[in-house]
């Protein structure tokens, strides 16, 4: 390990696509050929990227670890952080340092069915995971995705999603509280597509976005026999130090940004979607 | 209004009546450990000591100094400097030194500081980038700093417990901070037996003092005429046995055991034992948060003065050509809209849910994370706060609620 355990190392942007007016893909390669060759991350788990002379900020990475390339990260500009990133261009520079947390339940979905359950734009901790197990198909079983969003407009990766659905053992069923025009999907709030969703009762569930959405959709899952241990959840909090040092993601006694951002859901249970915490 | 601020008094049950959590029945008092080891260091020879520390590689010696109307670490050259006769008075909101007619150089309880500072700096450099001059890549450097060794004079058990604390979070996990390990162990602690408490102290019912037990290379016991002094650590014994003292007597042994059970016996105030995660998880949505909620300013006064308190934000400071930046940390806040801001909201919004955050944290938060409460009891934050809350009648008012269910 590094002497400094949070200095940053300096990574190019090789490229960007720009997903919808605020949201943004950034793919990044590390400048050293050895740091290059020795990352090694999982899915769920995030960078801490760091804009030059303004800050750091914590990101998913969205691309599978397993495929080699670039270090993607979609990016909603909110923040300070944020709108500079957004101003990246292919050549840019900036800092990274990564990855952190607890990713997904690889070992205890291989050989399982998944259902992945995703609400508004919480579902960048996922794609990793989804292209994952589309690159390894034969070690997962059925593969559900559930994707809800605000307004039609926010649903970036719809190509992807197209695709993803016309694969065999995949099902795909996506929602929107705003639809607008040539919307095929479903209107509402994801909760509406549990119904005719395939819901593998002895398999594994990943869950990301609102709070207040995942802890609509466990009762629905639980209700249809999944066990909730077999449940996990990806949470976000206010990061700065990423090593569980400066405090801020702290969510009860967890630190986010450690000890997650994927929990079992029993772990985390008492304290989803509760006021202050 | 009463006249230190605090409003309308907390509802504080008869503290009989409440039940105590822990393991046992009552706080702990601890003998000193005055065995056979014990040495005598009679008062006009200390100045001994700070030449034997000298000499022994610590060429920079912090004592409490009496500044600015309270007791601060200094560097200290001589025994003389000392807060010699200074008591303190502590009450909620307030602190005041003043002054007797007598040699005792420790007869107080604690400054608004502990060792925080020594180890997790306020404000540190933590690594500086520069963009390269012909690919402007950013070039990163760490932050390399060479602590001069110390020694620190005049430490408290309290004050011992919280850097033991600290050291956990910093230093026992996966990403050891090398800036509080190089400061840590660049310190040589001298503490001192505790002989007058202030009235918010409550170290007693957190099992952390007033008498120190651990975590110390040296500790002294203050008598008239000199000190007690008996070694924790090997560098300690080392240097102890270089001082070539005598050994303390059987009644000035006895002597300083009084005082020590004295100290415990002063302290006014507690807390309900040392295992309250259960009884303040159960109470996530009491009243009693609103109330305090409503006297507390959110200053942030609390947690700059806990010796046990790391929450820190991370900034950069560029430099006005572009071309240069530095990135440190900075002591920050749970009651700072900061802490928990969210980039579209804030988690806690108002001071009742910092206020909880803060408390629910403290004492229930930490044994999950580092196996203890992470309250010593010293009542830094019941003096320092301006509205004078007292942690010990908030938790009692808090206990004495009856259990509220989760909002589903």
């Amino acid at each position: 390990m590094r002497s400094h355990p949070d200095l940053p190392l300096a990574a190019r942007v090789v490229g960007r696509v720009q997903e919808t007016r605020d949201i943004f893909s950034l793919r990044l390669a590390l400048l050293d050929a050895t740091e290059r060759a020795g990352y090694r991350s999982v899915p769920g788990q995030y960078n801490m990227l760091y804009l030059f002379g303004v800050g750091e900020v914590p990101i998913s990475i969205v691309s599978d670890p397993d495929d080699g390339g670039p270090l993607e990260h979609t990016i909603r500009a909110v923040g300070r952080v944020t709108h500079g990133l957004e101003r990246l261009r292919v050549g840019d520079t900036l800092g990274l340092r990564g990855p952190y947390g607890r990713g997904w339940p690889l070992d205890a979905a291989r050989g399982s069915d998944v259902i992945v359950v995703t609400g508004g734009l919480g579902c960048a901790p996922v794609i990793s995971m989804v292209r994952h197990m589309l690159r390894h198909r034969e070690t997962f079983g059925f593969i559900t995705l559930l994707q809800g969003v605000k307004h039609a407009e926010d649903l970036i990766w719809r190509r992807q999603y197209q695709t993803w659905a016309a694969l065999p053992d995949v099902q795909v069923l996506l929602a929107s509280d705003q639809g607008g025009m040539q919307w095929p999907h479903a209107m509402g709030n994801v909760t509406t597509l549990l119904d005719q969703a395939r819901i593998p009762a002895d398999g594994i569930a990943m869950l990301c976005g609102p709070e207040r959405m995942m802890k609509a959709v466990i009762p629905l899952l639980t209700d249809r026999g999944m066990d909730p241990f077999r449940i996990w959840l990806s949470i976000e909090r206010n990061m700065q130090c990423g090593i569980g040092h400066c405090g801020h993601c702290q969510v009860g006694p967890h630190f986010i940004c450690q000890d997650g951002p994927v929990f079992r859901y029993p772990d985390i249970a008492d304290w989803i979607d509760r006021e202050g915490f | 209004m009463p006249r230190d601020g605090t409003g309308p008094a907390p509802v504080i049950p008869n503290p009989i009546q409440i039940k105590y959590y822990g393991n046992s029945s009552a706080p702990a008092c601890y003998a000193p450990d005055m065995d056979s080891e014990t040495r005598f260091l009679p008062r006009t020879d200390a100045d001994q000591l700070l030449e034997r520390l000298r000499v022994s590689g610590f060429p920079r010696i912090l004592g409490p100094v009496a500044r600015d109307g309270s007791l601060v670490f200094s560097p200290i050259h001589q025994w003389s400097q000392l807060p010699a006769g200074i008591r303190d008075m502590q009450t909620p909101g307030t602190y005041r030194l003043h002054r007797h007619a007598d040699p005792l150089c420790f007869a107080w309880a604690n400054g608004p500081q502990a060792l925080k500072p020594l180890t997790f700096a306020g404000r540190e450099l933590l690594w500086r980038a520069e963009r390269h001059h012909e690919t402007a890549a950013p070039v990163f450097e760490h932050a390399e700093d060479t602590p001069e060794p110390t020694a620190v004079l005049g430490i408290r058990a309290c004050d011992l417990a919280a850097l033991a604390l600290q050291e956990k979070h910093f230093t026992h996990g996966r990403f050891p901070d090398p800036f509080f390990g190089r400061r840590r162990r660049s310190l040589f602690l001298i503490a001192v037996h505790c002989s007058h408490p202030a009235s918010t102290c409550f170290c007693a019912s957190t099992g952390d003092g007033p008498t120190v037990t651990r975590g110390h290379d040296l500790v002294l016991a203050e008598l008239d005429e000199g000190y007690l002094i008996s070694a924790g650590s090997r560098g300690g014994r080392r240097l102890l046995k270089d001082m070539a003292l005598p050994p303390a007597t059987a009644a000035q042994v006895q002597w300083a055991e009084r005082a020590s059970a004295r100290a415990t016996a002063a302290q006014m105030r507690h807390l309900p034992g040392r295992h309250l995660k259960q009884p303040i998880h159960d109470r996530l949505e009491a009243r009693h948060w609103s109330r305090v909620g409503e006297r507390c300013l959110s200053c942030g006064n609390c947690t700059a003065v806990c010796p046990t308190c790391f929450c820190h934000m991370e900034l950069d400071e560029p430099a006005l050509s572009g071309h240069r930046t530095e990135h440190l940390r900075q002591w920050s806040s749970c009651f700072n809209a900061e802490h928990s801001y969210m980039g579209h909201f804030l988690v806690r919004s108002d001071t009742r849910l910092r206020y909880r955050q803060w408390l629910t944290h403290k004492l229930a938060g930490w044994h999950e994370q580092y196996g203890r409460s992470g309250c010593v009891g010293c009542g830094r934050c019941i003096t320092w706060c301006p509205v004078g809350i007292d942690i010990t009648a908030e938790v009692a008012a808090l206990l004495a609620e009856e259990i509220h269910a989760q909002p589903s």
